[in-house]
């Protein structure tokens, strides 16, 4: 069923009827071509891309819960391709592409908002290290501008310029950062995928991988067994517990972030603003609510629900870049679980076993990457070979020692 | 309309407030809500998405409806819930989300579009033309949304946050919670006892109900006297828990002046509060919910219970002719309360065919409401009952669809509510959160007695836990009746009937998610946006899910719930971040010479926490360069002074020292002789390079180890990590003393010079050779010397106690000044570590190795080290490796700049041609043109080469010639001459 | 979070920092082949329930910590210092 403005129109005009389910229930099959293990937005987005991409259409997405019920259901919506070093650059840059038109090719409202984003910086060190930054951004053909002092208070005037105990040198602006809706994108893509065959089922959990002389053969559910040619695992936090299922160990220890959303507002918040010194970041979804976060609460966690000390430190930063916001009043917190890698990038590869995927470690930067990374993890799948913007993003960079550590801060899990 | 002789507030005292700009008046004692209410306001603000009036629908912090703006210009609060605000003389509050007024909204025309307009509408259109998302629909969807506006200014209010600590924590002051209280104040524990309330009684305050023979609320004051007379008890009024964490750790947010006129100037208007409590007692109680019917949402329709509170609490009748819609008994008792208070009560529509009959008014038996009417504000009701249809003419329809108990805070570690099929509800599960039992209403007792019993039992067992026995409780009586109640969710039927009243979530809406398959319970919330308004669907989560339970089949435990998250209520980014503001973010430290470069007028930056002078300005110093260049040629050339105190300094002591350096440097120690000082590097145990300093032997079995400004933390951390986690054998002991120690940078060639006017005891090129240190005397202070140089000058670094630190700067400076020289800042410090190739944290940016800087050989091949195997990863070394370099223009005046990138002569400035970036840039006043550090893939092999270095930001492209990154005195004679 | 420091007593959860498994405690030998040093520096068993992780008491006594603690309730069953249990090594 197509969306648009007339359809509303005319279901409006008859009760609203004739809408039909988003997408289908199915029974799992017996057999499939490729297994995604988690539906969430990057394993959606993956088997959309084999279905529309590639024309494998006998594609199952297996998922415990709901679909989009991880990360991409529970994050702070910021979309942008401000990265640096290489491997990171082109893929970013690849993935905020198809941003763009998202919501025209699948047909549903992303509601992508490239309202501009500002990382500040607050010393002459930091404006260097953007300035690098904002350089390699154009160099990879991405969009930066680099504001003096005056530039930011053009644009945010009403950060606290004049107060503040790290006073707001300049900031790194790039247009073309923004936000988008995250549970529609995960809906966008379940629903493209489900319109082009895959089978989405959910609350059937993966317990067992089956593998037979060094290649997979299937996978056990709680739905029961299913056999598959080649299984991706797209689990996020839950990485090393699937990846155990089939005897592997990963560069991954699951930490917690947390986020937090007001009460609805008038607009007052027109971009994503990053704070330089205390790890907060902010934008107004168009419902009204300021999104926001900071930092991990920096301990191995699967409890999807953090602590006060990062939190009051996250209410804290925002004080001291943007005083006017105290009187909105927290809403909501909540926690995901962050598959943290030892160099803060992404994993997109096969495993020492034949046929068995994974795609991982988004670390705390995984909602951006949706579109490019179902879309380089089901070239990968199709095709055998790596997809070029995610050709770095490899299981055994870490022990080569080819490291993309965007942070600078080393193989300690939590530090990215 | 105020009632005579009902209510307790203070009718003696009146207190003026204005709404919407009108003038009213109200008593102490009154809420908002009371107060408007009493004057006949019925009408107070307007829904989120079709602008629909809305009225009061409860008395608590529940409140989805009545939600409106206080106070003026900074001092401005959206989104305040008329129910909680206690009324104070000035009070001016005003309705939200209408333009141009509430009473006319143009807005008002969505809810003429509503079928159009259903949940999720949005998903489905505004993509045409692409354009048009951003530049015309969401700024109107933005526009539309959001109920109340901040004032876009910073507040002039204080806030505060504290930590707490007690062995009971009780959370809601109503029968159980008091009960709690009072059982484990009278044992001596140490207890907290908060209610979000300003007064504690909870029901009992809404209620006719005798307790002890008393009424309610003279027995809940009785006890709170006894409560505040206990030393070992801590009242808190005005007090939400908000969250349940780890450890029996608790936020609450206590509103301190809110409710003042003229809050004290002093005192926080709210303080966020960290309760620490070994035990907890949930007496939270219970929420009364809607029923869904269609046209639900009017002014004048509320909560049964709420109307009861007004009555009873504030004296005032929600209305001159009620009605009431009810499922459970409850219902019957405010219909009983109205008429005994003289208000008229048109019927009670009981949805049970069974419903208790009454003299008093009419019952309609198995009856549901089935429309309303009133633009903005009811005047009918249709009811359809066991005997037929009616319409029945009222102001004010009470329903009471059952209660909820308020299980929230016992669910915040991610556990589920249990289904309670006698109350038709959640109630909290046992042991969800360590340490916290739940108690009275919030357990699913809903009446008075097994509130007040039930209250004293969680304490009882709390303090049993702790090892106090409590062997006997008295329980004071009180009513005891059934609870009756026959679940109705929803009155079938056309029309839309509200569940989430702010964010105009119908029954038909949440139909609409589990027909296009958002059928788990988070589909179906993130879909309709139920329960996401302000008010967290206190009062319409439940008969949301009932609905979706119904439209897909399943029963409402297996629909489940969605999760419950802090905070229960909403809490001020304000007092959460309270000491966050200006200057509050973060410590400041300050040097020993900070106070002199101030009067110096030195600019002060921001150097981590610390504060460091940029420059030195004199007169006639147009701009930084001007000084900065100044200050480097008076290095070069004569003498001057930095504060270096900022670095950070460990001393290391033990038999084992020598040996535990030797594992934590990658360069040798061991190999130092005593009176010596050596630079090291430390490598992170992944092998890039962690940091760099100088390590002085001061004895045999005595170190001290400098840091960077910004490592110190960091490196003292990891040297402990590495002792006692690796090393624990090594009989070592450090200490960071940073702050102990004030230590001055004395460079240039009249360094020694300048020295020897200082000391007791001259020196000279034998016992201070380059790389020497060692103990020495000033005027009677025991100082230590390190002849060391970040300037490439012959130099010295002079420490002192920190407690002489200032006046040793000001004794330099004099000192300094007959040989032309004087105090140079950050910026000189840095042209001057860039002229030698001195390296930062620029260059040790986290990634780099010791191979990218030149420093391989420093990592010694004869001894292990922390990150030399890393090291060895081919990744981390080799050609393809960008190492570090020097940059010269090729013309003269061209410019070098901080974050442009390297490109080949000739390609284009893309990333799959970029070589390298600079790091440092500057103008070198020595040289006389601009130099950069670089980092060049291949780099050291490429000296000699021309780079093209592209700044695409700044708009500047330089050709320039790679060299080595040591741009002056390459042989380093300067500093050992 | 509160902790409880075997020298200090219980504390809150600001006063520590976490570095993260407690394998960093196993440090493989120099020479170890290149897998011993990617297993130590990289590869983590990161469970979902008991965990044994390193934590420094660095706003107190300066102490690291063995902290056996849940990573799904996070419930803290033990803390004994580093030092103790590496005491054999080094």
């Amino acid at each position: 069923m197509r969306y648009s403005g007339f359809r509303l129109f005319s279901e409006g005009m008859t009760g609203n009827r004739g809408w039909r389910p988003v997408w289908r229930d199915p029974e799992p099959k017996p057999e499939y071509d490729v297994i995604i293990i988690g539906g969430g937005g990057h394993g959606l987005a993956t088997a959309y891309y084999l279905a529309r991409e590639h024309g494998l259409r006998n594609v199952a997405v297996l998922e415990k819960g709901y679909l989009g019920g991880g990360n991409v259901g529970r994050n702070t919506t910021i979309v942008r391709a401000n990265y640096f070093l290489p491997g990171n650059s082109e893929f970013y840059s690849h993935s905020l592409k198809l941003w763009e038109g998202l919501a025209q090719e699948l047909n549903f409202n992303v509601m992508h908002s490239q309202r501009g984003l500002i990382n500040l910086f607050h010393s002459d060190g930091q404006r260097d290290a953007f300035a690098r930054r904002g350089n390699a951004m154009i160099n990879q053909g991405d969009d930066a501008i680099l504001l003096d002092r005056e530039g930011v208070r053009e644009i945010l005037p009403y950060l606290d310029f004049d107060n503040a105990r790290f006073p707001i040198h300049g900031g790194l602006y790039h247009p073309r950062g923004g936000t988008a809706r995250h549970d529609a994108v995960a809906w966008g893509y379940a629903r493209g995928a489900d319109a082009r065959g895959v089978d989405l089922v959910q609350n059937c959990e993966v317990t067992g991988i089956d593998i037979s002389n060094g290649r997979v053969t299937g996978v056990q559910t709680t739905r029961g067994a299913i056999r598959a040619r080649k299984v991706g695992i797209v689990v996020a936090g839950r990485s090393g517990q699937v990846a155990a299922m089939a005897g592997m160990r990963l560069p991954i220890e699951s930490h917690i972030l947390q986020a937090f959303v007001t009460e609805g507002l008038k607009p007052v918040i027109d971009h994503v603003v990053s704070f330089g010194m205390g790890h907060f970041y902010i934008s107004q979804s168009d419902k009204g609510g300021l999104v926001f976060g900071g930092d991990l609460d920096f301990h191995a966690s699967y409890a999807q629900r953090g602590n006060l000390p990062m939190a009051e430190h996250v209410m804290e930063a925002g004080m001291a870049l943007m005083p006017m916001i105290g009187k909105a009043r927290v809403l909501r917190s909540w926690g995901g679980i962050m598959d943290m890698t030892p160099d803060g990038s992404p994993i997109i590869d096969r495993t020492a076993i034949e046929g068995l995927h994974v795609n991982c470690g988004w670390c705390y930067g995984g909602f951006k990457a949706v579109p490019g990374s179902g879309f380089s993890f089901a070239h990968l799948l199709a095709t055998g070979r790596h997809h070029a913007p995610a050709a770095r993003f490899r299981l055994d960079r870490f022990a080569r020692g080819d490291l993309i550590d965007e942070e600078g801060t080393g193989s300690q899990h939590n530090l990215h | 309309m105020r009632i005579v002789g009902r209510g307790r507030v203070d009718r003696t005292i009146t207190v003026p407030f204005t709404f919407d700009g009108r003038r009213f008046w109200g008593h102490e004692g009154d809420t908002l809500a009371s107060a408007l209410m009493a004057n006949g306001v019925r009408m107070v603000g307007r829904s989120f998405k079709y602008h629909r009036p809305r009225g009061i629908f409860s008395a608590g912090s529940e409140e989805p409806s009545a939600l409106v703006t206080i106070g003026h210009g900074t001092a401005r609060t959206p989104n305040v819930r008329a129910p909680m605000q206690e009324l104070y003389e000035g009070l001016s509050a005003r309705s939200q989300n209408a333009w141009p007024s509430l009473s006319r909204d143009l807005l008002a025309l969505n809810d003429l579009l509503a079928p159009f307009l259903g949940a999720g509408f949005y998903y489905k259109t505004f993509m045409w033309p692409r354009a048009f998302w951003e530049r015309v629909y969401e700024p109107a969807i933005r526009r539309a949304a959001g109920p109340g506006a901040l004032s876009g200014q910073a507040d002039a209010a204080r806030y505060d946050k504290a930590f707490a600590h007690c062995d009971v924590l009780v959370i809601g002051g109503g029968p159980s919670g008091l009960m709690a209280a009072l059982v484990a104040g009278r044992a001596g524990s140490d207890v907290i006892l908060a209610e979000e309330d300003r007064k504690f009684g909870g029901r009992l305050l809404a209620e006719t109900e005798e307790v002890d023979g008393q009424p309610g609320p003279d027995w809940a004051a009785g006890v709170v006297a006894e409560l505040t007379a206990l030393p070992n008890v801590r009242l808190m009024p005005r007090t939400t828990v908000t969250g349940a964490y780890d450890q029996g750790t608790y936020a609450a947010l206590e509103r301190v002046g809110l409710h003042l006129a003229a809050p004290h100037p002093d005192a926080p208007l709210e303080t966020f509060w960290r309760i620490v409590a070994r035990r907890t007692v949930l007496a939270a109680g219970a929420l009364e919910r809607a029923i869904a019917f269609p046209d639900n949402d009017r002014p004048g329709i509320m909560q049964a219970g709420a109307v009861r509170a007004y009555l009873h609490r504030w004296g005032v009748a929600a209305g001159r002719n009620v009605t009431v819609f009810t499922n459970n008994d409850s219902g019957h008792r405010t219909a009983r309360d109205l008429r005994a208070a003289g208000v008229d009560v048109a019927g009670v529509v009981d949805a049970r065919p069974d419903a208790p009959d009454s003299a008093d008014y009419p019952v309609f038996a198995a009856g549901h409401v089935v429309g309303t009417s009133g633009r903005h504000g009811l005047r009918e009701i249709r009811v359809r009952h066991a005997g037929g249809q009616r319409q029945l003419a009222t102001d004010c329809l009470a329903v009471s669809g059952g209660w909820n108990p308020s299980v929230h805070l016992a669910c915040h570690m991610n556990a589920r509510p249990v289904w309670h099929e006698g109350i038709a509800g959640f109630v909290a599960p046992d042991g969800a959160v360590p340490g916290m039992a739940a108690a009275g209403a919030a357990r699913g007792l809903f009446s008075t007695a097994g509130c007040l019993a039930d209250g004293a039992e969680a304490a009882r067992a709390a303090l049993a836990d702790l090892g106090v026995t409590v062997t006997s409780v008295e329980v004071p009586r009180a009513e005891d009746g059934a609870y009756d109640i026959a679940p109705l969710w929803h009155v079938p039927g056309k029309g839309r009937a509200w569940l989430d009243y702010q964010n105009d979530v119908t029954v038909k809406d949440v139909e609409m998610a589990a027909h296009q398959n958002f059928a788990s319970a988070e589909h179906m919330k993130r879909y309709t946006t139920q329960g996401m308004a302000p008010d967290q669907g206190k009062t319409s989560n439940v008969a949301a899910l009932a609905v979706l339970a119904e439209a897909t089949g399943r029963t409402i435990p297996q629909t489940g719930t969605t999760t419950y998250r802090p905070p229960y209520t909403p809490v001020s980014i304000a007092a959460m971040g309270a000491g966050g503001r200006g200057k509050g973010f973060a410590p400041e430290r300050f040097t020993p010479s900070h106070a002199a470069c101030v009067r110096r007028d030195a600019p002060m930056v921001e150097a981590g926490l610390w504060y460091r002078p940029s420059y030195f300005p004199l007169n006639g110093e147009t701009s930084w360069r001007d000084s900065c260049d100044r200050e480097v040629r008076m290095v070069r050339e004569r003498v001057g002074i930095c504060d270096v105190s900022t670095l950070g300094k460990i001393d290391v002591q033990g038999p084992d020292a020598t040996a535990f350096l030797d594992l934590v440097y990658a360069n040798t120690i061991s190999t130092l002789r005593v009176g010596r000082v050596r630079y090291g590097i430390m490598l992170r145990e992944d092998g890039h390079v962690m940091d760099d300093g100088t390590c002085a032997r001061l004895g045999p079995h005595h170190y001290l180890v400098t840091t960077t400004t910004a490592a110190a933390g960091p490196v003292m951390r990891h040297m402990e990590f590495v002792h006692q986690c690796l090393a624990p054998r090594l009989d070592v002991r450090f200490i960071p003393v940073t702050e102990q120690w004030a230590q001055f940078a004395i460079a240039g060639p009249r360094s020694r010079d300048l020295l020897n006017a200082l000391l007791d005891t001259s020196i000279d090129g034998q016992d201070f050779p380059f790389m020497a240190c060692g103990a020495v005397g000033l005027m009677g202070v025991a100082g230590r010397l390190f002849r060391i140089s970040f300037s490439g000058e012959h130099g010295y670094e002079l420490a002192v106690p920190a407690r002489f630190g200032a006046a040793l700067f000001r004794q330099l400076l004099c000192l300094a000044e007959p040989f032309g020289g004087g105090p140079y800042g950050m910026e000189a410090l840095n042209v001057l570590r860039i002229e030698k190739g001195f390296l930062t944290h620029a260059e040790l940016d986290g990634r780099t190795t010791a191979f990218d800087l030149g420093l391989g050989r420093m990592v010694s091949p004869g001894k292990d080290c922390i990150g030399k195997a890393a090291a060895r990863r081919p990744g981390l070394c080799g050609a393809s490796r960008e190492q570090l370099v020097g940059l010269k223009p090729v013309a003269p005046e061209g410019r070098l700049t901080p974050g442009a990138h390297l490109f080949a002569e000739g390609a284009q400035a893309v990333r799959v041609n970029d070589q390298g970036h600079v790091t440092s840039a500057c103008h070198s006043p020595t040289l006389g043109h601009e130099i950069a550090l670089a980092f060049l893939k291949d780099g050291r092999a490429r000296h000699g080469r021309r780079m093209r270095s592209v700044d695409h930001l700044l708009g500047v492209e330089t050709l320039c010639e790679v060299c080595d990154p040591v741009f002056f005195d390459p042989e380093g004679a300067r500093a050992r001459g | 979070m509160r902790i409880t420091c075997p020298l200090c007593g219980a504390r809150d959860r600001r006063e520590f920092h976490y570095m993260g498994d407690a394998v960093y405690l196993d440090r493989p030998d120099p020479v170890a082949p290149a897998v011993a040093w990617d297993d130590y520096l990289h590869l983590r068993d990161n469970p979902a329930g008991e965990t044994r992780d390193l934590w420094f008491h660095e706003a107190g006594c300066g102490a690291w910590l063995v902290v056996t603690r849940n990573t799904v309730s996070h419930d803290v069953l033990s803390v004994a210092l580093a030092d103790g249990i590496r005491g054999g090594a080094g």
